[in-house]
């Protein structure tokens, strides 16, 4: 495309948002526009939530830039830095800056930002008074610092603490003067309030509080401060920090409509069809937003319009807050004071410096206010987002997610203070330097991007949390945090339970019908979405399956291992076996060299290394000798373990060897949203571990206690108890009814213990226990799916079903 | 010397399906997308040489077995934030039989 074809992009205001805009849209749509930007400060993007650490000598000027003026080259973006936009013509479609360019638009972008509010004291206009919003305030500070001694700093608000603590920082004696008796009462409640002022005192802050000011003193140059309350204060320096205001006074002249900031709608777009707006000069939805992580969700939704893709929409966004003070660690979020119909969580530890409040409704987390232990935060925001109800674990939530279940990884987990070289992902082995490098170096600002660019957990995601402190930590305080509405994959705007809602209600019958009547982005979609797809299909019309949208391991019905072989593992049903079993088995390890075999932790025999080619040879000889697919290779039923029971061991109550068999006859080859694992133990030693299992039963004199959600992987979890049972019969029934429910009900890749988190047992037990008539349909359609489910698959292959996939093409080389 | 190698009928790789071509040297993946396109990359994922024939294809990437990358099968290129690169070839398909260039 040549250029002239190209419309015309004009961004004005070279800041976080508009710059974050034309980066989404290059993504989306490279070529479509020719794109200029205007920027009043003669410097490209940098990172305006990090001029705090700036200030405090923490980091540099270069180190928070995001787009210097190569980056512009190299998109082949016309950049006027210095430039401050004087007028926009909306007729002729052109913008008109200061020193008389001219710039012709389709397309306009407005990111004027915000600038500090300045109150209206007397003596304002004297030298040294300034507010703390861009590079030229902080270059102020930092060579009054030089020059003079006294500073004061009025306001104590989030953007007033980190102004001051940077000015200590430069060596400075700092009042802070605030008008309210307790401080950043916008964002902490008074007993955090109070531990942070102690805190900071004991960094040598001091504090003026419930001071009004009255008058600015001094000649040219500011030489003091006087209060309502007819006293007064010494200063060199006045930084102003009370808040900040929309700047959208360019808008406004041109008649874009305004109110308290300029009002746009969903998709970002004002009130004049070709114009834009975004960042801290909008009004949405009647909110103005002074935070980062709005930015970027509001960024992502005006370039997926600017691309004329016109699928994305700004919904509003739950902000949270974090203060950049080294050595200070404080969290909020939503309403942390609550009223008459709410209830408080608290933790208060005045000598460690803990002090941890959650305010709920119903249950649910409507407000959070952390001081000193501020790990969870981002875990108890995102169940608030999300309104998770956390009636089953209220009792423990303000030790953390760490206690919850969990024996994995404990406490150990105080971000700042670990080593550089600590572990923090260890399934893919990334350790802290290595995100805080990726971080820095690539300017990544949401948990996608560090997963896609250090693997960082990325694949069992116990380490989210760590990762996203660190994140928070290394960005500041309002990185962009997930969006509360998570999409299936990329492919769509669709969440998991959305996708499975609509194939449910317009009966959708295969893959490309999904696709097409859910409006996909890709015809194909990823391997992502087809996996969870394929799944959500099966699970409403038995026996459905598209090879194609299954993971290998699924489609050759063995594990693939790291050297492209497969493993193979025989069902033994209860994990019971005989000697023509074993032999049979040792017949075929032997016919085909299997190089090495293991007994799993399922109760099975494992036999590794077996090329594709002879799966098909293996089967054959499995299913003569009468066995069939063992799926440990599936996100399905995997094994029934059991213990010996009462047929040997002196302690055993029941039969557990033969209820297992029953178990495993009845579940085996179902599909499930993941790998699913039942347990039988014969009395409450619990020797087949059975309190770990997604499905146990622990067999007692009286008869058997059915336990569910529990986890023996990354984050072990407990089983809860259901109900206690009398009869195998019953247990049958109430296995096969959970266990439909947990297929009908969790999202694809959701094992038992997260799904049980989720939902709630309550939810649980209505569905399973207390409606019997609801139990019996579960049982049945359970039964109906496990038709087609239990025709073997080796069986099949072994009979020559879809044979190709196992052979390879030889052909003759030529030279 | 460059000559088009017969490979296989088109119609023994199912649509968004793949097979192991065996040479000398090394594996190819052969790969057929909708509206009979046919892709050819060697079956080396560049990460750690997992066997891309076993991915899942969609549009015209693979996502690797192993480890999840993601790899263009016009390019051999690893797509989203990995880096590292593999060989394709130049595949045709005529009469219903797929063509590699050698």
């Amino acid at each position: 495309m040549s250029l002239s074809t190209k419309q015309n992009l004009v961004l004005i205001g070279n800041g976080m948002a508009g710059m974050r805009t034309i980066e989404e849209l290059l993504k989306l749509e490279p070529e479509k526009y020719s794109i200029t930007v205007f920027g009043e400060e003669p410097y490209g993007n940098y990172n305006r939530i990090m001029l705090s650490p700036v200030l405090a000598n923490e980091k540099t000027l270069e180190e928070v830039m995001l787009n210097d003026d190569s980056w512009y080259l190299e998109n082949n973006i016309r950049f006027k830095k210095g430039k401050k936009i004087a007028n926009i013509d909306r007729v002729l479609k052109q913008v008109i800056a200061e020193d008389g360019t001219e710039q012709p638009y389709d397309k306009l972008l407005i990111a004027t930002g915000s600038t500090s509010f300045m109150l209206p004291l007397v003596g304002a206009d004297k030298q040294g008074v300034i507010g703390f919003r861009d590079v030229k305030d902080v270059d102020t500070m930092i060579s009054a610092a030089k020059k003079y001694k006294k500073a004061v700093v009025i306001g104590g608000g989030l953007l007033g603490l980190e102004a001051a603590n940077g000015l200590m920082k430069q060596g400075m004696d700092v009042t802070v003067v605030h008008i309210n008796d307790f401080l950043m009462e916008r964002q902490l409640d008074k007993a955090a309030s109070t531990m942070l002022q102690k805190s900071l005192e004991e960094k040598g802050m001091k504090f003026l509080m419930s001071h009004a000011s009255k008058e600015i003193l001094g000649d040219e140059r500011v030489k003091g401060l006087s209060f309502q309350n007819g006293t007064k204060i010494d200063t060199d320096l006045l930084v102003m920090a009370v808040g900040i205001k929309p700047n959208f006074e360019l808008a406004k002249t041109t008649g874009i409509h305004c109110e308290r900031g300029i009002v746009v709608n969903d998709t970002m777009q004002t009130y004049d069809p070709n114009i834009y707006a975004i960042g801290e000069c909008v009004q949405h939805r009647g909110e103005v937003y002074g935070l980062v992580a709005p930015l970027f969700e509001q960024a992502k939704v005006a370039a997926n319009h600017l691309a004329e893709l016109g699928y994305g929409r700004y919904e509003g966004t739950v902000t949270s807050t974090m203060l950049k003070v080294t050595g200070i660690s404080l969290f909020s979020a939503g309403d942390f004071n609550g009223d008459e119909d709410t209830e408080e969580l608290l933790f208060t530890d005045f000598a460690s410096g803990t002090y941890k409040k959650l305010i709920l409704r119903d249950n649910i987390i409507i407000g959070v206010c952390l001081y000193g232990d501020t790990l969870d935060g981002s875990w108890y925001f995102q169940m608030m987002k999300d309104g998770t109800n956390i009636s089953d674990f209220r009792d423990s939530i303000l030790f953390g997610q760490a206690h919850l279940g969990d024996a994995g990884h404990g406490d150990e987990t105080r971000i700042a203070a670990m080593a550089d070289n600590a572990e923090i992902c260890g399934c893919n082995g990334v350790c802290k330097s290595e995100i805080v490098n990726a971080i820095t170096e690539k300017k990544l600002f949401t948990l996608d991007d560090v997963r896609a660019h250090t693997k960082a957990s990325a694949s069992c995601g116990s380490c989210t949390g760590l990762v996203e402190s660190l994140l928070a930590h290394t960005v500041g305080g309002d990185y962009s945090q997930a969006p509360s509405k998570k999409p299936l994959c990329t492919c769509t705007e669709l969440t998991h339970e959305e996708v499975r809602t609509a194939i449910r209600k317009l009966g959708l019958k295969d893959h490309d019908d999904v696709r097409r009547s859910l409006n996909w982005k890709t015809e194909d979609g990823c391997s992502v979405c087809r996996q969870a797809t394929n799944y959500y299909l099966l699970c409403e019309i038995p026996g459905y399956n598209d090879p194609e949208s299954r993971f290998i391991n699924e489609r050759a019905h063995g594990n693939i291992q790291k050297d492209g072989t497969y493993s193979v593992v025989p069902r033994m049903f209860g994990g019971m076996c005989t000697p023509k079993d074993l032999r049979a088995i040792a017949d075929v390890a032997d016919k085909f060299k299997v190089p090495e075999m293991k007994v799993t932790g399922g109760q099975r025999i494992d036999m590794f290394g077996i090329k594709k080619e002879d799966l098909p040879l293996v089967w054959k000889d499995l299913s003569e000798a009468g066995f069939v697919s063992g799926h440990a290779y599936g996100k399905a039923m995997r094994t029934c373990k059991t213990c010996i029971g009462d047929s040997w061991c002196r302690m055993g109550t029941q039969d557990s060897t033969s209820l297992g068999i029953k178990l495993e006859e009845l579940t085996w080859g179902s599909w499930m949203p993941h790998k699913y694992k039942l347990a039988v133990s014969g009395c409450p030693r619990n020797c087949a571990e059975a309190t770990i299992k997604d499905f146990g039963v622990v067999c007692v004199d009286s008869g058997y206690e059915i336990h569910v959600g529990g986890n023996g992987g990354i984050k072990v979890r407990v089983t809860d108890f259901l109900i206690k049972l009398d009869t195998e019969e019953e247990v049958l029934e109430y296995c096969a009814a959970f266990s439909q429910f947990y297929r009908e009900d969790a999202h694809y890749l959701e094992r038992t213990a997260p799904w049980i988190e989720r939902v709630g047992l309550d939810k649980i037990k209505a569905a399973v226990l207390d409606d019997e008539a609801n139990r019996k349909a579960l049982y049945e359609r359970f039964v109906v799916s496990q038709k087609p489910a239990q025709i073997d698959p080796w069986k099949k292959h072994a009979d020559g079903a879809d044979a190709n996939q196992f052979k390879s093409i030889k052909i003759v080389a030529t030279a | 010397m460059s000559q088009w190698l017969e490979i296989v009928a088109l119609e023994e790789i199912p649509i968004l399906g793949s097979r192991v071509l065996e040479t000398e040297s090394e594996n190819i993946a052969i790969f057929r997308a909708k509206e009979d396109k046919v892709y050819a990359i060697k079956d080396q994922c560049p990460h750690k040489q997992g066997p891309l024939s076993q991915g899942i294809m969609h549009g015209d990437s693979v996502t690797c077995p192993l480890h999840n990358w993601k790899i263009s099968l016009v390019s051999g290129e690893a797509l989203g934030a990995d880096e590292g690169c593999t060989n394709v070839y130049e595949t045709k398909v005529e009469n219903g039989i797929i063509y590699l260039k050698s």
